[in-house]
């Protein structure tokens, strides 16, 4: 069988939502002036329910809270840092507060997760936002690592009276999935290995590489474990701490700010309470901005969570 | 009929409609100052300046509502983007029937879901207030869904003009034009003060009209205070739909009513004691 080619996961869940649209009119789609290829045919073929506020995310989140109060579902889209960030307020009242009070079903569809936009440097670098959006209640937070996850959560999330943030990665990735997988995502992550010794949990598009490393490194087989970590809230958290016991050393990976509450924090929150002697190491992005305007591996290496550091570090778990 | 009795009739009608609105304006006055006496967080001279607009929409018949029924298809959608300033609002929802009025008498209270910023915790209101700069846009949303499902129900967004100075105002005041949302009225509620000082003195505001109408906005003006001048352009508003989105800048004063508020240019934060409130509700009276 031959797999597909790259694909995003923004192409993927568009491709989705349009074909919803197709049977449902009170799906909208609107972005803050962000495009793509299957965004072209959206538009063309939905021109009453697409729409384009302009570089505002503000008003992106502000005006797709009016349509959802209107029991529209709403997908909006723009670029991560912005989506996350520059309108932060609006999402904590609009959306994570308000829906405790009325149902707001929105998809933030946030594009460019991690260093997905390497060379236009740290403003274009969404590394805070899987710690602040965790801090919203009532919102879900949705962390893919392939395109067919994120296909699969357009049907999830319109039957979700919720507001959700889902951290998408800009660049085209193979799929991890086969397109008939059941995602379960009131449980939130896979197991794509298991092991006895060393657990690995990563998120987003770094679980590509760390799955490589799992399945081709002498050795690892059946000592070392891969969580792909996707749904971060709401999730079944005795489920993953369940997992996590089966470790005795955790590694996490996040493609983000660590020691700022990401995926370290979740995990760090999960292995306390467990009161077991587990250790856990976080790799991730230490707290300063990265100006070089190097490759997407690059950047991963000068923070020091590329491939190599990843395996020295399990390594010396396995002695 | 001649046309003389005809003349006379219409103005008999008028005086009744204005002397009604304004008794009911002045105890919508009374009763924010006891909700103030009770609850002295809230801020009353913000919640003074609406008064009159509010009771023009909920006693005028402008405002298609039923408190049976608080979110029915076709409701008029009033957003009060000032929420901190509309504390004058729960004695009307209370009187029309949306909640009993004995609440009125425990606002600000634990056992109370009347706090010192409307949310919808509180029946009439439609969203979260009072963070500033949200409401316009929320109204943006609304009036593409309804014009979308054909519901002729029209969405109000009350603001203050201190909250004009939010960009995200000013994103939502490019969209609407753009989108033709003529079942969408903005009010203005001018009194002129921020927080701080006088918005003149502030950033200026001025030519405040001109902005709207340059942006493509439908304007007209009006003293947010007489009631029958409110009556007759918000009627007309209401109901005009020619492709542009209505505002009506309502000048107002803060604090109107009570004397020692409407002086004070940093009237937003004054808390008043008993006997001031005393005081001016028996002014009032």
């Amino acid at each position: 069988m031959t797999l597909p080619s790259l694909k995003t996961m923004r192409d993927a869940i568009i491709s989705s939502v349009a074909a919803k649209m197709l049977k449902d009119s009170s799906i909208y789609f609107l972005t803050a002036d962000l495009g793509a290829p299957s965004l072209d045919q959206l538009r063309h073929d939905f021109p009453d329910r697409f729409m384009n506020v302009g570089i505002a995310e503000q008003n992106l989140i502000n005006v797709g809270t009016g349509l959802a109060l209107e029991g529209c579902r709403v997908f909006v889209l723009g670029i991560a840092p912005f989506v996350s960030m520059r309108c932060f307020e609006q999402i904590r009242n609009n959306l994570a507060l308000l829906s405790q009070l009325r149902p707001v079903n929105i998809t933030m569809l946030s594009v460019g997760a991690g260093f997905s936009y390497e060379v236009s440097g740290p403003t274009h670098h969404a590394l805070e936002d899987l710690a602040l959006m965790r801090t919203l209640p009532n919102l879900e937070l949705f962390s893919p690592s392939d395109w067919v996850m994120a296909g699969a959560f357009v049907p999830y999330s319109l039957s979700q009276p919720t507001p959700k943030y889902c951290r998408l990665d800009g660049k085209p990735l193979p799929r991890i999935y086969p397109d008939s997988h059941a995602f379960d995502f009131h449980k939130g992550f896979e197991v794509l290995q298991t092991g006895d010794r060393v657990g690995l949990i990563s998120t987003g598009s770094l679980t590509h590489g760390v799955l490589e490393l799992c399945q081709n490194t002498p050795g690892w087989r059946d000592r070392v474990g891969l969580i792909d970590l996707f749904m971060f809230q709401p999730m079944d958290e005795t489920a993953l701490q369940n997992q996590l016991l089966n470790y005795s050393h955790i590694i996490t990976i996040e493609e983000g700010f660590t020691g700022k509450g990401g995926l370290d924090g979740l995990v760090n929150r999960l292995v306390v309470q467990s009161r077991q002697k587990i250790t856990v190491d976080a790799f991730g992005v230490p707290a300063r901005y990265l100006f070089e305007a190097g490759s997407r591996a690059y950047l991963r290496q000068a923070c020091g969570f590329g491939p190599d550091d990843i395996r020295r570090t399990v390594e010396q778990y396995l002695r | 009929m001649t046309v003389c009795e005809s003349k006379r009739d219409q103005e008999d009608d008028r005086t009744l409609l204005r002397n009604f609105l304004e008794q009911k304006a002045c105890w919508v006055r009374r009763e924010t100052l006891h909700i103030h006496q009770i609850a002295p967080a809230t801020r009353i001279a913000s919640s003074l300046s609406p008064v009159e607009i509010f009771t023009v929409l909920y006693y005028g018949h402008l405002l298609h509502f039923d408190p049976a029924i608080p979110y029915s298809a076709d409701r008029d959608r009033l957003i009060i983007s000032k929420g901190h300033g509309s504390v004058s609002l729960y004695p009307i929802l209370a009187d029309v029937g949306y909640f009993d009025k004995q609440e009125l008498k425990r606002a600000g209270t634990v056992e109370s879901f009347l706090g010192g910023i409307p949310d919808p915790m509180v029946p009439g209101f439609e969203t979260v207030n009072g963070s500033l700069g949200h409401g316009l846009g929320v109204g943006c949303g609304m009036a593409v869904a309804l014009r979308h499902t054909k519901n002729p129900a029209s969405v109000l967004v009350l603001m203050g003009d201190g909250e004009l100075y939010e960009g995200s105002v000013w994103e939502a005041l490019l969209l609407a034009p753009e989108h033709k949302l003529d079942n969408l009225l903005l009010i203005v509620d001018y009194n002129k003060i921020a927080m701080l000082d006088y918005c003149a003195k502030i950033i200026r505001l001025e030519p405040l009209g001109n902005k709207f109408k340059s942006f493509g906005w439908d304007c007209e003006e009006v003293d947010g205070h007489d009631v029958e001048a409110l009556h007759t352009v918000m009627q007309k508003l209401i109901k005009r739909r020619n492709g542009q989105p209505k505002v009506l800048i309502a000048h107002t004063v803060k604090g109107k009513g009570v004397p020692l508020l409407e002086k004070d240019s940093l009237c937003h934060l004054r808390t008043m004691s008993g006997a001031e409130v005393q005081a001016a509700v028996e002014a009032l009276a």
